[in-house]
């Protein structure tokens, strides 16, 4: 375990630990702004997909990870993102004044199914989420005059400052932009009460309510910020896709975006840019081996599903802590080298700790 | 001069009177006990303080004001902390981040500038940081600070329990069973922070307690309850000697039961 | 005249349909009240159960009574195994962990389900398909009421089992309190894997039962979400409870069906779902439990 000297309050509250993660931030800023340069138009279209995925990673991360609340139905808040920002701009509306404009219309739309779903527990609210996100997957299919319904709806061009960006490189751009961000926004709450508030209430209801936090207030605030940011997500996949259909926001979404949390590893961001690494990779990978896999189960339809309830099966089992719990763990293995203990990665056996009674 | 008053509260669980018809005051700066035996209602009076539970009469008065109706999440910002039987800490973060979180109620920056970390959020983080530097310091847990709660032993979970209710800066601390899975130093070790805590910090204590070497050592007054109704009040001694408490305790003879 | 003999149609329709809701939250509620796990692949493993009775049935000639009960008793005891392989090993877990778990643990069924019978509806021979009862002058489907019948008295056989035996008490101890039931002697363990297999058999037994009326494919554990509001409406505790909840959700969809304009039928059960939970998320039965600090 590597540990820091401090001699300042301040530099608990930086959002770098050392002068060294400066410097590796630093090289990574330079690479990813230079990427459009460097690699070739596959990838830079990848890494956009990559950082729209990356940007709900981190909104669901904040609700599932850090406050406890889970959401089994958060495609829909994508959707509603991409719908806003489509329609808006069909009107005319600037592609800068439409993605704020659709991040904060889904954070309202988060806070209206935030507010009457404060009391349920883990269970009720994955349920109730799920059934959301099915309703509203039923509205974008049935409300023809505004999404076309199944006929599709074709997005407009957006320009910045007179310039197209729904080419590669400019979602590639843009998404980074938006996707740091979101980063930004959420290290600062981490590091602020809001986030403690929220952390607390994911552990002890009753103590957080003790300690001062008005669960309703900040419940709330935390499906709102979460919605919001996949708001923002959603209106850069609508150009992402460029054709907006309305069964693509549906339960194998949601579960994608879950998936992402847990296998990045909850209650970190740097996971949710991990999962979301993941679950994009893992549709080119079945693509690239799908003819090598042994009785033709590469052809079969229902591959893409399986394979993603399988990584879940896999991780929850034997890898909770996600890609970030390695990650960690290879960091550690490297800093203790050569003192490394057979039991400092061995799982602590727990018991089943009643939920019913939080 | 009076603190807090309780005044007739009642709590039923089913048909079981936890709480049934309790009155009592506590002065100011006064170390206040409540005794009894398993489920004489103790925590529920506790409970009943903090408004996690409603009492079905009478009134709750702290500084003159009522707060019977008050909801839970606004007890700690009008100076009333409490501790819990079972330590409801937040195992999955730091100790600091624990006594961060009792800083709280005194909260006042508002949303925005929280997500943009502007420099009046920074102020403020550095002005509870010290805060809570120096409960760190008066109970002595500089060597856990990063600790994860999880992977602290019970005795420095219950300290760390007790910082998180000083970093509110209460006027009122309810303390439950301060010294339960405690050994004999630990728990003499409780009783000096807890005179400290009446004499430097100038709070005053509700505490309930089985320990009577530890109520006799801080407590200026003693309450006993049983079956959710008050057996008696007055000194530790007083109380202590009292032929109704020591039948709570040890029963009655079997003159008494024909 | 007709309008009645309309409106019994609708309520035989739903309350058939309901059954089904009905016995899958069953196992929904007998798993969650033994181990607080939810299981969101049960209807997947009421798909597995009707694809191994049509393989029975309709593919090895099995007569109907003959494969059903040998259906039921082998997806009862994958559902044993599924419980001491799987399941086991995640005590301790949060509990979305779980509910994660058993999403993937669906996905994975229904793909191993394409694979081995392929993707289209299949279906098989029943004593009830295409045969109607006359009742008092209305013609009502044999397979609807061989659902509610077959339903009750499933109900009423767990219900005695439960309540009168030994194994059925021992499990109540269990899902109540574990450590308590341990000092018993009960083998805690077992009994969650034995629930589990109870469970299990339940779903296959309801997609027998569904089989007549809707051919058996990979998709049927779709279900499972209407079943939701079953199991919530039930109180996810009580055995009639997720009965009642199924058939309310079964009726009212239903009778959405035949008023509301097309498409929203499908609609009808998230919508009660959703204002069931956000009204009285404690359903219409069980009481709330707080936790005592």
């Amino acid at each position: 375990m590597r540990h820091f000297f401090r001699t300042d309050y301040r530099q608990d509250l930086s959002l770098y630990r050392s002068n060294s993660e400066r410097v590796w931030y630093a090289i990574l800023a330079v690479l990813l702004l230079a990427g459009p340069q460097i690699l070739g138009e596959f990838y830079v279209g990848e890494l956009g997909g990559l950082f729209i995925f990356a940007i709900a990673g981190v909104a669901l991360m904040l609700l599932v990870g850090y406050t406890g609340l889970i959401s089994l139905g958060h495609a829909a808040f994508l959707g509603i993102g991409a719908y806003v920002n489509a329609v808006l701009l069909k009107q005319g509306v600037p592609f800068l004044i439409t993605l704020p404009v659709a991040g904060l219309f889904t954070a309202l739309c988060g806070a209206a199914i935030g507010r009457p779903t404060l009391r349920m527990s883990g269970l009720y609210l994955a349920i109730a989420t799920l059934a959301f996100g099915s309703i509203v997957g039923t509205v974008f299919q049935k409300w023809e005059s505004v999404t076309g319904g199944f006929d599709g709806f074709a997005v407009p061009t957006p320009y910045i400052f007179g310039i197209a960006i729904d080419n590669t490189t400019g979602i590639y751009y843009t998404s980074l932009a938006v996707l740091v961000f979101v980063l930004w926004v959420s290290a600062n709450l981490l590091r602020s009460p809001i986030g403690r508030a929220m952390v607390a209430i994911r552990d002890s209801e009753v103590s957080a309510q003790s300690m001062g936090i008005n669960l309703a207030r900040y419940k709330t605030l935390a499906f709102a910020i979460s919605a919001g940011m996949t708001g923002l997500a959603g209106a850069l996949f609508a150009h992402y896709v460029r054709f907006l259909a309305p069964d693509a926001f549906d339960v194998l979404l949601s579960v994608q975006f879950i998936t992402i949390v847990f296998v990045g590893g909850l209650g970190s961001l740097r996971g949710a840019i991990l999962g979301a690494a993941f679950v994009r990779l893992l549709p080119q990978f079945i693509a690239i081996v799908r003819d090598e896999l042994p009785f033709g189960i590469g052809r079969l339809p229902g591959l893409e599903p399986s394979l993603f309830g399988l990584v879940l099966v896999l991780v929850i089992l034997f890898q909770p802590g996600g890609l970030n719990g390695m990650w960690l763990k290879s960091k550690a293995w490297f800093q203790e080298f050569p003192f490394k203990r057979q039991t400092s990665y061995r799982r602590q056996k727990s018991y089943a700790k009643s939920e019913r009674l939080r | 001069m009076i603190l807090f008053q309780a005044d007739d509260i009642s709590v039923r669980f089913g048909g079981i009177r936890a709480v049934d018809s309790v009155s009592f005051d506590v002065h100011h700066g006064e170390v206040f006990a409540i005794i009894g035996p398993n489920g004489a209602g103790k925590t529920t009076i506790f409970n009943l303080i903090s408004r996690i539970y409603t009492s079905t009469s009478g009134r709750l008065l702290f500084e003159g004001q009522e707060f019977t109706h008050t909801p839970p999440n606004k007890i700690a910002g009008m100076g009333i902390a409490r501790t819990f039987q079972n330590i409801e800490l937040f195992p999955n973060a730091t100790l600091l981040q624990n006594l961060l979180i009792g800083r709280h109620c005194h909260s006042t920056v508002g949303f925005l500038p929280q997500m943009a970390f502007l420099p009046s959020v920074r102020r403020a983080e550095l002005h509870h940081r010290e805060k809570v530097e120096d409960v760190i310091a008066f109970l002595g847990l500089q060597r856990y600070r990063d600790s994860l709660i999880a992977n602290l032993p019970y005795g420095v979970r219950k300290v760390v329990e007790l910082g998180r209710a000083l970093c509110t800066e209460p006027k009122l601390l309810l303390l439950d069973e301060p010294s339960s899975g405690l050994n004999v130093e630990e728990t003499e070790g409780m009783g000096f922070w807890i005179e400290d805590i009446k004499k430097d910090l100038g709070i005053t204590v509700i505490m309930v307690e089985h320990d009577m070497s530890l109520v006799n050592q801080v407590s200026d007054r003693v309450m006993a309850l049983n079956y959710g109704k008050v057996l008696a009040m007055g000194s530790p001694s007083e109380v202590q000697s009292h032929p109704e408490v020591i039948k709570a305790y040890l029963g009655g003879d079997l003159e008494d039961a024909a | 005249m007709e309008d009645a003999a309309r409106i019994l149609q609708l309520v035989v329709n739903g309350a058939a349909a309901g059954c089904i809701y009905g016995l899958i939250a069953l196992g929904f509620v007998l798993i969650y009240k033994a181990t607080e796990m939810v299981n969101f692949a049960q209807g997947d493993i009421m798909m597995l159960g009707g694809f191994v009775a049509f393989s029975l049935i309709a593919q090895w000639g099995l007569p109907y009574w003959l494969g059903a009960l040998l259906a039921i008793v082998i997806t009862a005891a994958f559902g044993y195994l599924l419980d001491a392989f799987v399941l086991r090993r995640v005590i301790g877990q949060p509990q979305f962990a779980v509910v994660m778990l058993t999403l993937g643990l669906g996905f994975i069924f229904r793909a191993v389900a394409g694979i081995t019978w392929g993707y289209d509806s299949v279906g098989f021979n029943t004593p009830f398909t295409n045969r109607t009862i006359n009742v008092g002058g209305l013609i009502l489907g044999a397979d609807n009421l061989s659902i509610i019948v077959g339903t009750v008295l499933l109900c009423l056989v767990l219900y005695v089992f439960f309540s009168k035996t030994r194994l059925g008490v021992a499990m109540q101890a269990a899902s109540q309190n574990q450590l308590a039931a341990y000092y018993m002697g009960i083998p805690v363990r077992r009994i969650f894997s034995l629930i589990w297999a109870i469970s299990a058999g339940v779903a296959c037994l309801a997609g027998i039962l569904l089989s007549p009326v809707s051919m058996i494919d990979v998709n049927m554990g779709s279900l499972a979400i209407k079943s939701f509001a079953a199991a919530v409406i039930g109180g996810f505790g009580s055995i009639p409870g997720c009965l009642v909840g199924g058939v309310l959700v079964g009726i009212v969809e239903q009778f959405a069906g035949y008023k509301l304009p097309a498409g929203f039928q499908e609609v009808t059960s998230n919508v009660v779902l959703l204002l069931m939970l956000i009204v009285r998320p404690q359903g219409l039965f069980a009481e709330r439990m707080g936790k005592r600090v």
